[in-house]
């Protein structure tokens, strides 16, 4: 079987990614990415602990929160995505740098 | 036979050889989702990554989550994604760096929580083998029976939060003019 480090190393390796694209990248669009990237570093997390952990037959809290992950990053990138096309009418430009009207 | 003077490392299984490949897709998808200048080339390193973490659940035995992971990531965000991209045209190639301003304290950030993370991997003595499953049907029974008794409400909440998403993103995102 596959030791439980290697999953965590796996996820940290994404989440760390996801980090980085978050907080560097310039296209909003980007940073919508990274999010994910962080929420499929979580799930993998999810399901590893729950793989290892006491009686996975019977314990399903760790897949149940993942299911639950999943459904709230599809409504997430949807908004997500939904304001980034408004920001894009009317500003015409995603670039965060240039998004800064609430800088004092 | 003449005895080796040091002991052979553990030949890997097949799952674990199943894992690394899974493993190194998943990690060059996630590399392309950060370095890429082509944000569109992003996208496709954001759905190698997908690919890999259903394929990461299914060596863990959680087929319907890998499942899931394939309908919802990958047929669904990574379309919607696809749709944003070409609908802020124009926006992908800049003739400027990928990264904004803060791009260096972003780094030293990313690199201090990886660090934190693989201490934090590295100094607990995890488990190296779960308990089998014997009846992986059990599992998919079990989730249809959580999802309407104890999490019933969380459950209905959920529908609810995405009827709302769903409301909210036509709204947003709606020409007013």
């Amino acid at each position: 079987m596959v030791p439980l480090t290697w999953y965590l190393i796996l996820a940290a390796f994404m989440f760390s990614s996801g980090l980085f694209a978050t907080l560097g990248r310039r296209n909003a669009i980007a940073v919508l990415m990274g999010i994910e990237l962080m929420l499929n570093a979580a799930n993998i997390n999810l399901i590893a602990f729950w793989r290892y952990g006491v009686a996975p037959t019977e314990n399903l809290d760790g897949q149940i929160f993942a299911l639950f992950v999943i459904a709230v990053a599809a409504a997430e990138v949807a908004i997500g995505l939904a304001l980034v096309i408004s920001v894009y009418r009317n500003r015409r430009t995603v670039h965060l740098d240039d998004l800064d009207i609430l800088k004092g | 036979m003449p005895e080796l003077p040091f002991p052979l490392p553990p030949l890997p299984t097949v799952s674990q050889v199943v894992f690394l490949m899974i493993a190194v897709l998943a990690v060059l998808g996630s590399l392309a989702v950060v370095l890429a200048r082509n944000l569109f080339h992003s996208a496709l390193g954001l759905v190698a990554a997908f690919f890999g973490a259903a394929g990461v659940y299914i060596v863990a035995e959680a087929e319907f989550i890998g499942v899931s992971q394939v309908l919802v990531y990958v047929g669904a965000i990574s379309t919607l994604i696809a749709f944003a991209i070409m609908l802020t045209r124009g926006m992908m190639f800049g003739a400027t760096s990928p990264r904004n301003r803060q791009s260096g304290t972003a780094a030293i950030i990313t690199v201090l929580t990886f660090v934190v993370l693989m201490a934090l991997t590295r100094g607990i003595p995890w488990p190296h083998a779960g308990e089998p499953i014997v009846d992986g049907q059990l599992i998919i029974a079990g989730l249809g029976h959580a999802f309407v008794n104890e999490y019933v409400v969380p459950f209905v909440l959920l529908a609810m939060l995405l009827l709302v998403a769903l409301a909210g993103a036509i709204v947003v995102a709606r020409d007013r003019k």
